[in-house]
């Protein structure tokens, strides 16, 4: 779960600051867009490098959900009974690291079939031109409501996520134990705040 | 005081069990929760009725026989043993749960007596030294940094009640096993065994049925010793560290 979800992490603060170029206006976000699939070139065959991280991607998802659903299971079997007298247990974050995962995982798919596929995607989908296809998104209420939830659990799921990983790879330890929430917190509020940031450009009017 | 208790009853480990109410008076607030329960027994007993079984054995905060989940909270309100909390943590009127712990691996033997026998196999598989000791050695024979001997009797503190377990949303033993495994892994007494110990006993844990860690930190917040989260971390470190030594050969 560790090394799976710290791939995605890495990706996801690759993400947030390529989404951030939507602020330099059209040509540059799509310019971006366009690196992505040159990426590696000339060595690289056209989008190789794009299929690569894909599948880098697919992989650490796929080991993520499963992992996840292994341990969620062991962890149900090992309290059976449950107690009569219930109290709220941990901090939300933690509390809801499995349905927030599960929204992630839904939400991975919609994401793609809008701004990858394009399948579900408001307006006509253009490949190639990601500018016009983000503003069209975040000009439906939906494309906002269901971005901006998303990235409010993903600040969640790495608040918790990125500090556990760290507990998991034996790498915490009373004195470092500040700073790894620090940088658990950091994490989680920066991407979140620079996801949320474009749908709400959108709605303002800043990106159009 | 004057308290409602409602307890967790059941016969024996094959037949269901259910909370059952009782009304308790004439409770001081100097008494201990054992003893609040003491007198509810003598009146149970009076009254022709079957006590309530619970374990206990020092109440002084030490052996870690006691248990119980107290309106949640394993071991009660306190940051202490359930023989050290005090009826002073109440109030008249109050209505009190208890129950036991729960988790498959720690199954009810009856009432709020339940079955630890796995921590012992846990310990077996791994929390003891090889080397024969006799009687206590020199004091300057074999150097210990200060800062592993502070790191060692805080890890020696754990008495294996078992409230991490009931405390855990997971019913994970991570930090009893981790409390025992940096206890003897940071002396140079334990060396020998350093990595067989952590592989073994973190194996026996899992064989128990005790659920996997997602670092809820409920247990550290329960440990009436004052076991710290970051125990989890380290004995995680000392088995990836075993698992590559293993790995090489
Ligand atoms: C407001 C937030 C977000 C925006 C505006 C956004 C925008 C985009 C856009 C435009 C693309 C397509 C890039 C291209 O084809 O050139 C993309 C791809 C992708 N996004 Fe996001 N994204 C956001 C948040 C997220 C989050 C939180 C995740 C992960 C949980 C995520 C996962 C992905 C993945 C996996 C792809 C790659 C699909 C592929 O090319 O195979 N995105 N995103
Ligand atoms: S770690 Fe704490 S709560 Fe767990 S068994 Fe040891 S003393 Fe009890
Ligand atoms: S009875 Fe010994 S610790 Fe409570």
């Amino acid at each position: 779960m560790a090394v799976s979800g710290l791939l995605m992490l890495g990706y996801l603060v690759a993400h947030v600051a390529g989404n951030l170029k939507v602020f330099f206006g059209p040509e540059e976000f799509n310019a971006y867009g366009h690196w992505l699939r040159v990426m590696g070139a000339p060595v690289l065959h056209h989008a190789w490098a794009l299929w690569l991280v894909r599948i880098v991607l697919l992989a650490a998802v796929v080991a993520h959900a499963v992992c996840a659903y292994q341990l969620s299971r062991r962890d149900v079997r090992a309290r059976p009974t449950a107690y009569v007298h219930r109290r709220r247990r941990a901090s939300y974050a933690t509390r809801t690291m499995r349905w927030g995962g599960i929204i992630l995982a839904l939400f991975i798919v919609w994401h793609i079939l809008d701004l990858t596929t394009g399948t579900v995607h408001p307006g006509g989908f253009e490949e190639g031109k990601p500018y016009q296809n983000v503003v069209d998104t975040f000009s439906t209420w939906y494309g906002n409501v269901i971005y901006i939830v998303a990235m409010l659990a993903v600040g969640l799921h790495v608040r918790h996520g990125f500090w556990s990983a760290a507990q998991t790879l034996g790498v915490g330890n009373a004195r470092r134990e500040r700073l790894l929430r620090a940088a658990a917190n950091t994490l989680a509020l920066v991407l979140t705040a620079g996801f949320v940031s474009v749908p709400v450009a959108v709605m303002t009017g800043v990106v159009s | 005081m004057r308290l409602t208790l409602r307890v967790w009853r059941q016969r024996n480990a094959d037949t269901p069990g259910a909370m059952s109410t009782y009304d308790v008076d004439g409770i001081s607030a100097d008494m201990s929760f054992l003893e609040m329960l003491d007198t509810l027994n003598e009146d149970l007993i009076l009254r022709g009725e079957d006590p309530v079984a619970f374990d206990h054995d020092c109440r002084e905060g030490i052996c870690g026989a006691c248990s119980l989940v107290i309106n949640g909270d394993a071991h009660g309100p306190e940051r202490t043993t359930t023989c050290q909390l005090h009826m002073r943590s109440f109030h008249d009127g109050d209505t009190i749960d208890v129950e036991p712990w729960r988790a498959s691996a720690f199954p009810v033997v009856k009432d709020l007596v339940v079955d630890r026998s796995a921590f012992d196999r846990v310990i077996q598989a791994g929390g003891y030294i090889t080397a024969p000791t006799g009687a206590a050695p020199e004091a300057h024979a074999s150097p210990v940094p200060k800062a592993d001997a502070d790191s060692a009797f805080e890890h020696a503190e754990c008495i294996g009640c078992g409230a991490c377990v009931a405390a855990c949303p997971n019913g994970s033993a991570m930090l009893f096993t981790s409390a025992k495994v940096n206890h003897l892994n940071v002396l140079p007494q334990g060396s020998p065994e350093r990595e067989t110990r952590v592989l073994d006993m973190v194996a026996q844990m899992d064989a128990e049925g005790f659920g996997g860690c997602t670092l809820t930190g409920e247990c550290a917040t329960a440990c009436p010793k004052g076991i710290p989260l970051p125990s989890i971390s380290a004995m995680n470190k000392e088995w990836l560290r075993a698992r590559r030594k293993a790995a090489r050969g």
